[in-house]
């Protein structure tokens, strides 16, 4: 085993009675990675990630940790944690005894099992709140009361479920900062769900986009904010002016428009953020729909002969008014060429 | 003005014949006198002394509590894996279960007790001490799903699988995450089955035979005979006991919350 294998799912198929949800899967992750597991509900993320803890069984395919095959190993058993997107803690019982929770089961001795949850708390900041109830505690505490119960176990994998997603901004920010602290402290391999692209891009070693029960890219988070390979991950990642390509033409609602340089054979497509519009020159002109002010920049939606185009540009230049005809440029240099469309 | 008056009146009069019964019976069985009357004649506690020493009452109420505590732990045996399972599992006839549970409260009881005197008691001579254990567990058992259903609706399904991934066995994660938090719901199921069982009267007429009575049944069949106030005074005492019971549960428990 490599540590690149650390974790490695071979040919996955996931179905929930006769609906397939993720389909012939292939994914390898490293040994202490940070991964995200990224896309649109239904996409067959959370699912993926069950079937890593065990509570789906794969229909198909193997899933590895650790140089053994777990595929058919109960989840009891697997070393797997899972923080849920509730939290789930026992409602029954206090913080120390919810973190002890896992620890009790292994029948640990009881100064080693203190000494355990006791460290576990003070990782995460709860030392305080040992002896309260998780509905006396916040969203945010609870979060943590989840993760250390969790970490305790020192399982090979932690899986995270949209784990900033029932917290609020100011909150969001602290615990992003906090899963990166303890990831790079304890050294464990980490996925996460989550269908918020900022979330992914900031946290992530690595980010798996997925659609339709297929993963359509894999990459740094540099990778996929920078060069989308297909319409759907550039329009994810904030490219809003996607367009396919047809010999070497953009595939307008309008007809074909013919590009002023060559554009390579295999480009399915492409695609420009806001930024990477020009206005005031070009080859095209447009009609101004509507504007928006965004600090230090100023948004447009114009009408053209290619569709709906949003451009975005320093708020320094004079502005347009709505109605007004401009012309402006999709620069070929400054498009992502996107390999599926 | 005149609507406030109404409404203060209709409530009063719900009140008096809510409670009014019970202080009536309460009253007639101090009666110091021979036969049940309202207002008593003098007062005494004779007729509360001589409720325990009729012997049927005795053997009576040995059978209700009998068939109460046994008929209601059965039904929430049964009740409490089919409420989980209900709560938990998308089953392919989970609407027609849950009717089909709940048929005994909707099928009057006098339906219900002839029904198994005539289909289960006389063509296979069925013992009929069993036949009213039967009876009553199954009148008890909607009163079980309901509650405990109520209660596990309140819990998140997630705490079963968290469990599971610290090393639970799916048993063990339903013992020591799922009991737990519907131990109220539980507790209050049994108490609402024990008194609606203890107080069942239409099911257990039918079933009664030579020494097999409930208490009910049993004052019914005293009253024919004798009309004097140990009755009343046998009334007074059950309802103090039920009052009690509902007392405490809702003072431990909260038990108003699951019913």
């Amino acid at each position: 085993m490599s540590d690149a294998s650390f974790l490695s799912l071979e040919r996955l198929t996931l179905a929930y009675g006769d609906t397939t949800a993720v389909k012939d899967l292939n994914l390898q992750i490293g040994r202490g990675e940070l991964i995200a597991l990224l896309g649109p509900s239904g996409c067959g993320k959370t699912t993926t990630m069950r079937s890593i803890a065990g509570l789906l069984k794969p229909k198909a395919g193997a899933i590895r940790l650790d140089g053994n095959d777990i595929t058919r190993v109960a989840a009891n058993k697997r070393a797997v944690g899972l923080v849920f997107q509730s939290y789930a803690l026992f409602p029954h019982l206090t913080v120390f005894e919810n973190v002890a929770f896992g620890l009790r089961l292994k029948r640990i001795s009881k100064p080693e099992l203190e000494k355990r949850v006791k460290d576990g708390l003070q990782s995460v900041g709860l030392s305080r709140f040992a002896e309260r109830r998780p509905a006396e505690l916040s969203g945010g505490q609870q979060q943590r009361v989840a993760l250390a119960r969790s970490m305790v176990m020192e399982p090979k994998v932690l899986l995270l479920d949209e784990p900033l997603s029932n917290l609020d901004a100011r909150l969001r920010l602290e615990m992003r900062a906090e899963l990166q602290r303890v990831q790079k402290e304890s050294g464990i391999t980490m996925i996460f769900v989550t269908h918020d692209q900022g979330e992914a891009l900031a946290l992530a070693d690595r980010i798996v986009v997925m659609l339709d029960g297929r993963i359509e890219q894999i990459g740094t988070p540099e990778q996929i904010y920078n060069t989308p390979v297909s319409a759907f991950v550039a329009d994810f990642v904030g490219f809003e002016n996607v367009f396919a390509v047809e010999d070497g033409k953009l595939k307008t609602s309008q007809g074909p428009i013919a590009q002023s340089k060559n554009v390579p054979s295999d480009v399915a497509g492409l695609a420009w953020r806001p930024t990477a519009v020009t206005l005031g020159k070009g080859t095209y002109n447009g009609t101004v729909r509507g504007t928006s002010f965004a600090g230090r920049t100023r948004e447009y939606l114009l009408d053209t002969p290619l569709g709906a185009i949003k451009a975005e540009v320093d708020a320094g230049m004079p502005p347009y008014e709505i109605g007004e005809s401009i012309p402006f440029d999709l620069p070929l240099e400054n498009a992502a060429h996107l390999m599926r469309y | 003005m005149t609507s406030r008056f109404v409404s203060s009146a209709i409530l009063t009069a719900v009140i008096i014949f809510l409670i009014g019964p019970f202080f009536i019976i309460v009253a007639a069985s101090l009666s110091a006198g021979d036969t049940l009357a309202f207002p008593p004649r003098g007062i005494s506690l004779k007729w509360v002394l001589k409720v325990f020493q009729i012997e049927s009452f005795q053997s009576s109420f040995l059978m209700s509590m009998g068939l109460a505590i046994f008929g209601t732990l059965t039904a929430l045996a049964i009740g409490t894996p089919v409420s989980y399972a209900l709560a938990r599992y998308k089953l392919p006839f989970g609407e027609t279960i849950r009717t089909a549970v709940s048929a005994p409260i909707i099928v009057p009881g006098i339906i219900v007790g002839l029904a198994l005197l005539r289909y289960l008691v006389i063509p296979f001579g069925f013992n009929l001490t069993l036949a009213l254990f039967l009876a009553h567990t199954a009148l008890v058992l909607p009163y079980a799903v309901r509650v405990v259903s109520a209660s596990m609706n309140n819990l998140r399904s997630d705490i079963e699988e968290a469990a599971v991934l610290l090393g639970c066995t799916r048993f063990g994660a339903f013992v020591r995450t799922v009991l737990p938090n519907i131990r109220g719901g539980i507790l209050a199921a049994f108490i609402l089955g024990f008194v609606t069982s203890f107080n069942q009267v239409p099911v257990s007429l039918f079933l009664s035979g030579p020494g097999v009575r409930t208490l009910p049944v049993d004052m019914l069949a005293y009253l024919e005979t004798t009309y004097d106030p140990s009755v009343a005074a046998l009334s007074a005492l059950l309802a103090f006991m039920s009052i009690g019971i509902v007392f405490l549960a809702e003072r431990f428990l909260g038990f108003s919350r699951y019913v």
